[in-house]
Formats: structure tokens, sequence, C-alpha cells
């Protein structure tokens, strides 16, 4: 019993001081509060995918009152702006070479006859494929407005409506906007990467200043050493994710589907994942530079083959074992499904113990290389 | 004064530091000093001083806030360019390039000091012939031993033949025949006509210089041959022998007590005293008498004198080495090494750097495992037993090892948390350690940022925040003034008659005169073993011999008979 309580005495010590060493100093208290937040905010703003004032180019080969207003739903989003009227196809070429425009509407001569008589016209769309996430994009936005405007036309002319040709409709996200899917996956990433290095550097300096010999000597347990040192990087990692949480929600206005409890359920189990990779790092390392090395040799991967940018599906097979490795790969798909779908914790749970296994597998090891790490 | 003209002339120049969240220091007041051409001048006095600041400025790196400073006729003040061209100035940690080998360091700094190809060609050789480094061209300057280091950083400030040379403690941290070849090399400079000013701790290098600078509190105490200085303490030192059942330790600590001694140092056995009255038969006094005798006034660190029960089995055996042996690859770093140390003991481990004294520590504390052999620490093996039985050791490293972002009261109370002292027992002992090594003015600071002596208590504080009835202290003095080592071992000596057992290791060969029982390593083997006197006695070459002499002779004889036939 005594034992216990000298054992939890010693944890809590080294609790206060690995607070008090991250808090103390005005510059690094802030260095835990701004970055993650400003982080947030740029990836939100700039990593978004959502196109707005595409340039494009319309060839009105039909002249009539029918692609006059086709051309005029294009005019009214505010996805395209028409920045040209071309009378010979051929000039498009040299127009989307210099990319003065990324697009361009073709709707060929008889268009209003087809309609009228009720057939079936056609419209071509021609995009610069050089940026294929671009061009993708614009073309489903294009596609978008000419089932628009096919719908009212045949609205405003008795026609029966017809079956569309596409069907998009996306759930959880019903206008497709890029920034409602990419914060809820930023809460993961920025604080992967802000959670994993802290870990990662704590043990690393302690050996590069002499201190972790100090506390060696001194009647502290590896295992204490590991909790000591894994609780306030968790702790720290909650408070940022929960400062990108207020940023989605307060900010950037993403509505909330799910239950906080489980959302953060899940999170805890990452944090706790992504400090184990840490402070496992940490402790195969000499020097800090050792460890911030080992640590950005970790983050690129993980934050490729997280899913958040390209889809798991689209990988090689031998990458997509790779990411079940990946802490950040289930951390991304809880916050999205908690936050937009709202989902329950036995649709997670497939999530939820692959992070337990690896914050098992790198803590152990980290525990044991405390004591056998030789210099 | 002699008639050649001054390579340094200082007039009422002051210097004051700013700090951050402090006033300012004033670190030299009105300093006026001249230094003749061709002189080797030492440059003593305690920590803080004002010793390192005073290079600076000459070196041109900082402008003196008041007076006139002239260094080889030229104000520094106005010109510290040219200064530095014919300068060398070696700071306390040279800026060796640790992943460059000693021919590209060497080529770095004669680029940057412009030494022409055909210049280096004439340079190199005598450079590395006086330092003995031509066989580690090759090797990295990080996998130099400390003594080496500092050779090659002397030789990276020498490229440019400088006409006068500024050394910031050059031999601080460097075993005794390290020690002795940077001075060879020195030596013979100085009688090439290159002029120097050596900041130093060690108060016999000041005795082969031709001038002495003492400074304290940023003032000159005295300027003068060292031989005058030493004259100070004339009439005043005697010899005293101590009673039976009691060691020259104890002596001395007793005699420190009595208001009519100055100093008193344990030499040999017994104890040299520095009297404050005239004595009759007195000894020719030394440079480091006159120093102490100059000083004397300068407030001396309170120790408690209330040591634990006294000890009873004095021969109870505290730690046992048998056949000791580790291996680093190919490397034998400690070769089967056997000593045992009794209850209340204090032994020193002496030896050149490399000779295996951390890897022994190391192993001893538990950190590092022994390839083979047994290691007994109070009747256990560290490394197997539970961890609760390191609750037994007080550890204090070679460089400073708490947290220096912590203020000290905030490492204190880590520390007691760690050791699982509670509530009332934490403060008391929190409190004794602010006491007793006069911590309690700077509680609030980051430890990082005090002065060596300061951040050496702070050390030693923690090192015995729970009373562990062992120490082990790896080299807790290296690079501490002559005041504060004195109040080192005063605390030592408490600490042993309370019957707490020392293990220490140190450069100082003077402080081997303070340990019951000494081993000499070299290459992991033990060389020597024996009471200070037995060691001395039985190396002694000539008369006068100080420990030192006994050591380089040890040391010497067994690498010679190791490269023999």
């Amino acid at each position: 019993m005594t034992e216990i309580v000298g054992s939890l005495l010693r944890v809590l010590s080294l609790i206060r001081k690995e607070l008090l060493a991250i808090l103390k100093d005005p510059k690094s208290r802030a260095s835990v509060i701004v970055p993650p937040i400003l982080q947030c905010l740029i990836f939100g703003y700039a990593a978004s995918y959502d196109l707005n004032h595409v340039p494009f180019a319309v060839i009105d080969q039909d002249r009539s009152f029918a692609s006059h207003q086709l051309i005029a739903h294009f005019d009214g989003s505010p996805v395209f702006t028409q920045v040209a009227t071309l009378s010979d196809p051929r000039k498009l070429a040299a127009m989307i070479n210099s990319r003065q425009v990324l697009l361009a509407l073709d709707i060929q001569d008889g268009f209003a006859r087809q309609l009228a008589m009720g057939q079936t016209a056609s419209v071509q769309i021609i995009a610069d494929g050089r940026d294929s996430n671009t061009a993708e994009v614009a073309t489903s936005y294009a596609a978008a407005i000419i089932n628009g405007f096919n719908a009212q036309w045949r609205q405003d002319h008795g026609l029966p409506a017809s079956q569309p040709l596409v069907v998009t409709r996306a759930w959880f996200n019903p206008n497709l906007q890029t920034r409602w899917s990419m914060i809820p996956g930023l809460i993961g990433t920025i604080t992967l990467i802000q959670t994993m290095m802290l870990a990662a550097m704590s043990v690393a300096r302690e050996r590069e200043q002499g201190t972790f010999d100090q506390l060696l000597v001194t009647p502290i347990r590896p295992v204490e050493i590991m909790i000591g040192k894994a609780i306030p990087a968790m702790l720290v990692g909650i408070f940022q994710a929960t400062n990108i949480l207020l940023v989605a929600q307060l900010w950037f206005r993403i509505p909330f589907a799910g239950s906080f409890a489980i959302l953060y359920m899940g999170l805890i189990l990452f944090v706790l994942a992504a400090v184990g990779l840490g402070i496992f790092l940490s402790s195969i390392a000499m020097t800090m530079q050792q460890a911030m090395l080992y640590g950005m040799v970790v983050i690129m991967p993980a934050t490729l083959l997280s899913g958040l940018s390209t889809p798991i599906s689209n990988m090689p097979q031998s990458l997509q074992l790779v990411t079940y490795a990946n802490p950040l790969r289930y951390a991304i798909q809880i916050a999205q499904r908690v936050y937009l779908e709202g989902v329950g914790v036995s649709e997670l749970l497939p999530y939820l113990w692959p992070m337990a296994v690896i914050a098992m597998v790198t803590l152990s090891i980290a525990t044991w290389m405390f004591r056998h790490r030789v210099a | 004064m002699t008639t050649a003209p001054a390579v340094i002339r200082a007039n009422a120049v002051t210097k004051r530091l700013r700090q951050r969240h402090a006033p300012p220091v004033l670190a030299l007041d009105q300093i006026s000093l001249s230094i003749p051409q061709g002189v080797l001048a030492a440059l003593v006095g305690p920590d803080g001083a004002g010793k390192t600041t005073l290079l600076r400025l000459l070196a041109g790196l900082l402008p003196p806030d008041e007076g006139e400073l002239f260094v080889l006729g030229i104000d520094v003040a106005h010109d510290p360019q040219r200064v530095q061209d014919a300068v060398a100035y070696m700071p306390q940690r040279f800026g060796l390039y640790e992943d460059l080998t000693v021919k590209e360091n060497l080529d770095l700094y004669a680029d940057l000091h412009g030494v022409t190809a055909a210049a280096r060609g004439q340079r190199y050789p005598s450079l590395l012939e006086m330092t003995a480094l031509a066989p580690f061209l090759g090797r990295l300057a990080g996998q130099l031993s400390g003594g080496m280091k500092q050779k090659l950083g002397l030789a990276c400030a020498l490229i440019q033949s400088p006409q006068l040379l500024l050394l910031d403690e050059p031999t601080a941290g460097v075993d005794p025949l390290s020690r002795h070849e940077l001075w060879q090399i020195i030596t013979k400079l100085s009688t090439e006509g290159t002029s120097a000013l050596i900041a130093t701790s060690y108060l016999d290098e000041a005795e082969r210089c031709q001038q002495a600078i003492v400074l304290r509190d940023g003032k000159v105490l005295a300027q003068s041959p060292p031989r005058n200085i030493a004259d100070r303490a004339r009439n005043l030192v005697v010899l005293h022998e101590p009673m039976r059942d009691e060691t020259a330790r104890d002596l001395q600590a007793r005699l420190l007590d009595t208001d009519d001694v100055i100093d008193a140092v344990p030499q040999g056995g017994r104890v040299r005293t520095i009297c404050r009255t005239s004595q009759p038969s007195a000894l020719a006094p030394s440079f480091e008498d006159g120093f102490m005798t100059l000083l004397a006034g300068a407030p001396r660190a309170r120790v408690s004198r209330t040591p634990s029960p006294p000890v009873t089995r004095r021969d109870e055996v505290s730690v046992e080495v048998r056949d000791l042996v580790r291996r680093f690859g190919d490397f034998v770093a400690v070769d089967h090494l056997s000593f045992s140390v009794k209850r209340g003991e204090v032994y020193g481990l002496l030896g050149p750097n490399g000779a295996g004294k951390s890897t022994t520590f190391r192993m001893l504390c538990g950190l590092l495992p022994a390839t083979s052999g047994t290691l007994l620490v109070a009747g256990e093996d560290l490394r197997r037993t539970p961890a609760s039985a390191r609750r037994n050791i007080g550890y204090m490293a070679q460089r400073f090892s708490l947290y220096p972002q912590l203020s000290v009261l905030e490492n204190l109370a880590f520390f007691a948390g760690i050791y699982g002292l509670k509530a009332h027992l934490r403060r008391d002992r929190i409190q004794w350690a602010l006491e007793e090594f006069e911590l309690a003015p700077v509680r609030t600071q980051q430890s990082g940022m005090l002065p060596g002596g300061l951040k050496q208590r702070l050390a030693m504080a923690v090192a015995l925040l729970h009373e562990p009835p062992l120490l082990f202290l790896d080299e807790p003095t290296s690079g501490a003034d002559p005041l504060a080592r004195r109040d080192f071992w005063r605390r030592i000596t408490v600490l042993a008659q309370g019957g707490v057992t020392t293990v220490i290791t140190t450069h100082f060969m003077e402080e081997a005169e303070y340990c019951d029982r000494l081993a000499i390593l070299d290459a992991g083997r033990l060389l020597a073993e024996g009471t200070p006197a037995q060691i001395r006695d039985a190396n002694i070459q000539k008369e006068g011999s100080t420990m030192e002499d006994a050591f380089i002779a040890i040391v010497e004889h067994a690498r010679a008979k190791a490269q023999g036939p």
C-alpha cells in the first residue's frame, strides 16, 4: 500500500515538473497555444478544394435564347467568372495553354432546336487537366449548373421532370464544402504534429542536458517515468485538440452532429497513441536534434497516408497496409464521422482498438529503452 | 616596473554587465594595470571576480563603460578589429567544431584568420609538434579527450602567430598530465617572446608566471611577481600534526573553526596552517598561502556543525567492486577493476581523462550495466535490486544536471517529491538545503542562469536532500575557485564524521589529500591504491614532491611499461 502511494507521489512530482517546464515560460506557453490555432486557420482557408471565380470561356455556336439562358446560369454562379466569348473554337487552345481560362463551355449549333424538340441536347465542357484536382472539381460544378438549367427548362416548358443524367448528392456535407471535412480532419493532424513532437523532445532533452541520469539514480521506476511523461503531453494534446474544435465551431461555424463524450473518448486514445509514438522516438534518440529528425521522418508519411488529402482506397495495396499502423488514419475517421455524421461508439470500435494497440506497443518499447539505451 | 613597453595598459576601466530581470552588475570597478611585453601573467581570483569580463574586454569583444584600455598600443574601444588580428583569445569553451576533424578545424581557423597556404606550411608542423596532435589529424574533434580538445583549441588560437595570448582557464577540467603538457606549450611560447595573460583557478599555475594579478569583486587586490604575494604569508605558515585517531581532514576542520587561523589544508597527512600571527620556525610560504592571506576576511560558508549520530561500525563495507569489466565494442573502458570502500570513508578515484572513472561511477549508480564482475553498493547491485535501493545513494554528475529552466526551489521540490519525502520532512529538508548551501537569496532564480559556484552548491544540495548514506561525486569541484573548493570539502568532512561514505573523482591533486584512501586509474586499470601518504611516499623522486608529481610518475611509469618490450 505504501509502495503504491510512493509510486503515485513520484508520478505526480514528475507530472508537475513536466507541466511546469512547458507552461512556466511565457514563450513556451504561447508555443502550445498559438501554432495549432494558426495552423488550423491557415489550413481551413488555404487547403480547400472549393473553387471561386474560375475563369471560363464561352464558345456559343448556337446563339439562341436557350444558350443565353445556360450562360446566364453560369454567370449567376459565384464559382465561375466569364472572361472571354470566343467565336472561333480554335482560339481556345491558346487561352488554356496560357492559363487565361481553366474551363470552356462549348454550346454546339442546334442546342436550342434539340431542346425544343424534346431531344437530348449536348453541351461540351473542356477543362485544363494539368491540375487534375481542380479540373475535376470545376467540371463537377459545371455539371451541377447544367443539371440545374435542365431541370428549370423542363419545368418552364411544361415537360415532365426527366431523370437527370448525373445524380451527385453529397451526404453530411450537402454543399460539398471541403472545409467541412478538412477541419475535423485537422483536429487529428495538427494534434499529432504538436503532441508527438512535444513527447519526442521530452526524454531527448533530458538525455542531452544530463538530467536523465540524475533522474535514473533516484528511486523512480521506468514505468513511472513513462506515465509521468505521457500524461502531461496528453493533457497538452487534448487542450490543443479542444482549441481546434473551438475554431471549427466558433470561427468556421461547422455544425457538430455527434456527441462530445464520444469524440473525446476517441481523442484521448488517439493522443495516447501519438504520445506513445513520440516517447518511443525520444527513447531511441540521444539528442534533441535526433529526436526532431525522427519526428519529421514520421510526420510526413503519417499525414500523407492518413486519408485526409487522398483517399486510402486509391493507394497501392502495400501502402494501404502501412496505413493500419498510422494512428492519424483512425483519428481522422473518428473526427469526421463523429463531427459530421454523429456516429455512436459501436461504429467507432474498429478505429479505437488499433490506436490502443499502437500506444501499448510504443510505450512498452520506450519504457524498456529508458534503462537500456546506453550512451 | 620594467622599462619594456606595455602590451596591456588599463586605466580606471569600469564595466557593468546588464542582466535580464535584475539590475546591472559591476563586473570591473576602476581597474588599472599594466603588463610589460614578453611577460607571462596570471589572473586569479574567486568566481565572479571579473576575470572573464576583463579578458573579453581585452580581446575587443566588449567595450569598456569608462576608462582607457590599450592592447599592443591600440585603443581597443576604437579599433577592436586590429586588436583581434594581433591577439589570440581562447575562451573557457573554445569553439571547436566537433563534427570536423583536427585538420579541418585547423584549416577552418586558418581560413578565418586569412593565413596563406605558405604560412600554413610553416606554422602547422611547429603547432602539431608542440601539441603532439600530429597522429590525430584525421580524428573528429568531438572524439578527442578533454585535454586534447584544449590543446587543439590552443593550436587553433595560435594559428596566426599572435603577439599576445589571452587564455581563459585553459586547464579547467583537464587531467594533471594534460595540464602538464599544456603548460609546457605555454612556457615554450613564453620563452619565444609571446606575451600572455592566463586566467586560472589553479594557484600553482600562477606561481609559474612572472606576474600575478589578483582580482576580487571587480577590483585589483594585487599585481606583482608571485613571490611577493607569497611573502604576505611570511612567518605565518606552520604544519600541524593530527592527534591519534584523528584524520588530517578532521584536524583541518577543527583548526578552521578557531579564530586565529586564516586557512588550513591537509598536506601529506599533516595540516598546513596559515595563522593570523607570527609563528616561530614558520615554513616558506607558497603562492597559495599568500593568496589566501590576501583574501582573508572573505565570507566563508557556514557549515552546520551538527553531524548525524557518530558512527560505531567503521569496518562495515559500503562499496565493493570485484573484477569489474566494461567494454564498448573493442574498447575496454574498465579492465578488471577491484576495490572496496568502508563506511564513513572518503575514497578518491584519480586518473587522467578517459581512465574509466566516470564509466565506473555510472556502473556503481546502476546507470550502465557491467560487462562482467561484481558490484555491490550497500550490499546490493543497483541494476538488479528494486528501485527503492537507489534511495541509498546521492549522485552528482560531472556536468550540471538539474533542470535549467526550473528555479532553485522548484528543482529542490521536484527531487524531494521523487525521493518520496513527505509533507513536513520535505519542508524541513528543503529549508535545510536553502540554509546550509546559502541558496535562499536565489531560491526563485532560474537554475540554468546561476553562476558556476551556485550551480555546484545546488547540485550538492539535491544529492544530499534525502540524506543518503552513500555519495558518488564525479568531479564536483571542476572549475570551482579555491575558496569554493574549501567550503565544499568542509561539508564532506562533516558528512564523513556522520558516517556518510563518499566516492569522489577530482583533477585537483591537492584535493586527494582530503581522501582517506585513493585509487589511481589509467586505461581502466588500477595502478596504485592506498592512503595519500602511502601513495606519495612510494613514488617520491625528490624532496618536496607533491601529490601531482607522484600521480604523474605513477601514470607515466605504467604507460611506459605498457608500451615496452
